[in-house]
């Protein structure tokens, strides 16, 4: 599926629309990482399995905004978006949204 | 014995911060000279064209979680009083932005073009708990373009 942050696809026509499409995620840490990434904070430094945590929240919820967005009969998302929020500590939710819309390859442009 | 106590994890993180805050900036700086030739923009959201034929678009993503030492959070507690610039927390911020933005640079290496480039960022940190040590979190994206 193509997925594209602008409003077209380059070298690709829209030819119709579904509407709006999402996904999102919360994701925690277990208690023994969390401790890791307390000790961390001390030193200071990039906490490596935060950066995990966010990767895999963000692939989960583009996973589930391209389910719903292949439901509907959609081969491309267009004008994706993320939004981010702390619910708690140590927990990250991901929000993804965009427009799902049938494309087509340009020919003889 | 615990006034001891608190100035020697001063002083151990004051070393390691800045050790740690050293070798990342010079990481950093030797990478975004490396990525110069590939260009960023943060345009195109509305019609975008090219005369070159696309062959390829694709979301890419960077992201990086990076925390404040103790000692930084100490500094900023006594800047607290007086105001100003909190030096201590802009280099933590400065640090994180420009990782996840190199992080998605690098997952574009082949693409000649980033469009649409936006930066989220998030605090994770307890907002119960006001010793709690602030972590930074960004998520930088973009639409990388290949040319024919």
């Amino acid at each position: 599926m193509i997925m594209t942050n602008i409003e077209t696809i380059p070298g690709m026509k829209i030819v119709g629309q579904y509407g709006l499409v999402s996904g999102s995620t919360v994701r925690a840490k277990n208690a023994i990482l969390d401790f890791g990434a307390g000790l961390k904070n001390v030193v200071g430094g990039e906490l490596k399995s935060y950066t995990e945590l966010l990767i895999q929240a963000r692939q989960e919820a583009i996973s589930r905004m391209q389910q719903q967005a292949q439901t509907l009969g959609a081969n491309a998302i267009v004008n994706v978006r993320f939004a981010t929020s702390a619910i708690t500590a140590g927990a990250a939710e991901v929000y993804a949204y965009g427009t799902a819309v049938k494309a087509q390859t340009i020919t003889g442009a | 014995m615990d006034l001891l106590l608190f100035f020697l994890l001063l002083v151990l993180t004051f070393c390691s911060g800045s050790i740690i805050e050293k070798n990342h900036f010079k990481k950093i700086i030797k990478r975004e000279k490396a990525l110069l030739r590939s260009p960023m923009v943060n345009f195109g959201v509305k019609k975008w064209s090219s005369k070159r034929k696309v062959i390829d678009t694709k979301l890419v993503y960077g992201e990086a979680v990076i925390s404040a030492d103790y000692f930084k959070c100490f500094v900023a507690g006594l800047k607290n009083l007086f105001g100003g610039r909190m030096t201590s927390f802009e280099s933590v911020m400065d640090r994180a932005r420009r990782e996840a933005i190199l992080r998605m640079r690098e997952s574009a290496i082949g693409s000649h073009l980033i469009l649409n480039v936006k930066v989220e960022s998030i605090m994770i940190n307890d907002p119960k708990n006001p010793q709690s040590v602030p972590q930074c979190a960004v998520m930088a994206y973009g639409t990388a373009v290949t040319y024919e």
